[in-house]
């Protein structure tokens, strides 16, 4: 049974509920947002880890990612081994004029050079100022948080999966030969 | 009455027609911005923006005063004017306590309020016809229409009030009231503040400035300080329309404690009721044109006569 005019209280209670509820407007400039761990902010670089294998580049979809680099000759460590070369980064930029932010770089990356980092307060004026270089990448490699812990119940990393199957294979190797050891003991005294 | 006396009181009414609009106003753009799920203006003044509507004051003093080429000048100027100061008189006789706390005691205080609020509508008339604006023409003739159709469920539910008291002093009403008043003309005080808020045009019926249909009705071709006075006479009305449902309705001073607090309990049910106005308008969408005349003639209007007719039978029962 509808009593009439219980739409109309209850469109009233609907707003006097929301008044003593916390609003919703986040005071950015003042407030600094609370974002969740993996916020897609800005692509940060570690450079130290950067080998110029170009596999970012090549796979950003719509090349954003300008790497420049020289080969530098390393003398030999040996006296008869050959002289080594290796890659030395002279730029990397990432245009963000361009950037979609799908994150493939980071994922494609197989020296861990490249993080996402929450940080997202780089606007410009121009457009052609957000074309950012090495160093200003490097410098938000300071806001890439520590990687979240993993769940209670989750498996363990493949790195510490695979020391510890090294390890359990190197133990029951030891306890197999103790226990062959064992094993030929009673009847020890004999000649191999 | 000394002429320093009636300087006095004349002083502190202009204060607080000046003051009191401006308080609801704030308390309209916080509440209604709570409501929203929003902060509301949190910049100007520094602490939770309380001088918002200063600032925007100050916003429209620097604005261009545009009169339009084909407008009637002198009636357009006008305008603003006889929406405003209509307010400014009614709030000279409303009592705020016993013993003569008000502005000036009139005889026929009710009767008075209530012509006298009917100006306040022509303001928005004037301005809607002279602003030689088809927009502001329709605004013009719906307050009229509106005006027309709500001044009489109005005029009803008072007239029960003082049928009540015997009385059309509203410092003689207040003097008989008596606390089972409250629950006895409850519709009439549905009535009257629904019809109240009609003739204010304030949502949910605002149909003649209608900004989604027809611009800003009357107060399309304003600008600077005479718009700033018809949003000012807005206000004013809401002080007005609360503060009388309060003193005919809800019984003014009349409350548990001492005598001498009488206009703090005057103030508390105004601003209540202030805060009721503001309540509606975030709450309920638009009316239709239709709906509204509907809701004056089939619902209010019957509501209203049903109300005398209960006055009158109580009345009788009583005496």
């Amino acid at each position: 049974m509808n009593i009439p005019g219980s739409g109309l209280a209850k469109g009233l209670a609907v707003t006097l509920r929301t008044m003593t509820k916390r609003s919703v407007t986040a005071q950015y400039p003042e407030v600094q947002p609370e974002l969740p761990p993996r916020t897609r902010g800005v692509i940060a670089l570690l450079e130290e880890n950067c080998t110029v294998c170009m596999l970012c580049a090549r796979e950003c979809p719509d090349w954003c990612i300008y790497i420049d680099s020289h080969k530098e000759t390393l003398p030999a460590a040996e006296p008869n081994a050959r002289a080594r070369t290796r890659n030395v980064l002279d730029r990397f930029a990432i245009d963000f004029s361009l950037c979609m932010y799908c994150g493939i770089c980071i994922e494609v990356c197989p020296f861990d050079a490249l993080f996402w980092s929450p940080e997202f307060e780089y606007a410009e004026t121009d457009i052609l100022e957000l074309t950012h270089e090495r160093d200003r990448l490097r410098e938000w490699m300071w806001t890439v948080p520590p990687p979240p812990a993993l769940d209670p119940a989750a498996e363990d990393p493949k790195e510490i999966a695979m020391a510890r199957k090294a390890a359990d294979k190197l133990a029951a190797a030891a306890e197999a030969a103790a226990a062959e050891a064992v094993a030929a003991g009673p009847a020890g005294g004999e000649p191999a | 009455m000394s002429l320093l006396d009636t300087l006095l009181r004349c002083v502190a009414v202009v204060v607080v027609f000046l003051t009191f609009p401006l308080i609801i106003g704030q308390t309209e753009h916080k509440v209604m911005a709570h409501m929203q799920g929003r902060l509301g203006p949190m910049y100007a003044g520094g602490f939770h923006g309380w001088a918002q509507l200063v600032a925007d004051g100050v916003k429209f003093a620097q604005k261009e005063d545009v009169v339009p080429l084909d407008a009637d000048r002198r009636v357009f100027q006008l305008a603003p004017a006889v929406a405003l100061l209509p307010y400014m008189l009614v709030l000279l006789v409303i009592p705020v306590g016993p013993e003569g706390f008000v502005g000036q005691a009139v005889d026929a205080g009710l009767i008075f309020v209530l012509a006298v609020m009917g100006i306040g509508v022509l303001g928005s008339l004037m301005a809607g016809w002279a602003s030689a604006n088809k927009f502001s023409l329709l605004g013009g003739l719906r307050t009229a229409a509106q005006l027309m159709s709500y001044e009489l469920p109005m005029l009803l539910a008072a007239a029960s009030v003082a049928m009540a008291a015997g009385t059309l002093s509203l410092p003689g009403i207040l003097g008989a009231f008596h606390w089972w008043w409250v629950p006895w003309q409850l519709i009439g005080a549905f009535v009257f503040f629904t019809a109240g808020l009609a003739e204010l045009q304030r949502p949910p019926f605002d149909m003649p400035v209608a900004d989604s249909e027809i611009i800003f009705g009357a107060y399309t071709e304003y600008t600077g300080l005479r718009f700033a006075f018809f949003l000012l006479s807005e206000y004013a009305g809401i002080l007005v329309i609360s503060a009388l449902t309060a003193v005919l309705f809800l019984g003014g001073w009349h409350g548990p404690m001492p005598e001498s607090l009488g206009w703090l309990w005057t103030l508390l049910k105004t601003f209540a009721l202030a805060f009721v106005v503001i309540w509606l308008r975030v709450t309920y969408p638009r009316l239709r044109e239709d709906q509204l005349m509907r809701f004056a003639w089939t619902c209010l209007i019957p509501l209203a006569l049903l109300q005398l007719a209960i006055t009158g039978v109580v009345k009788v029962a009583i005496s």
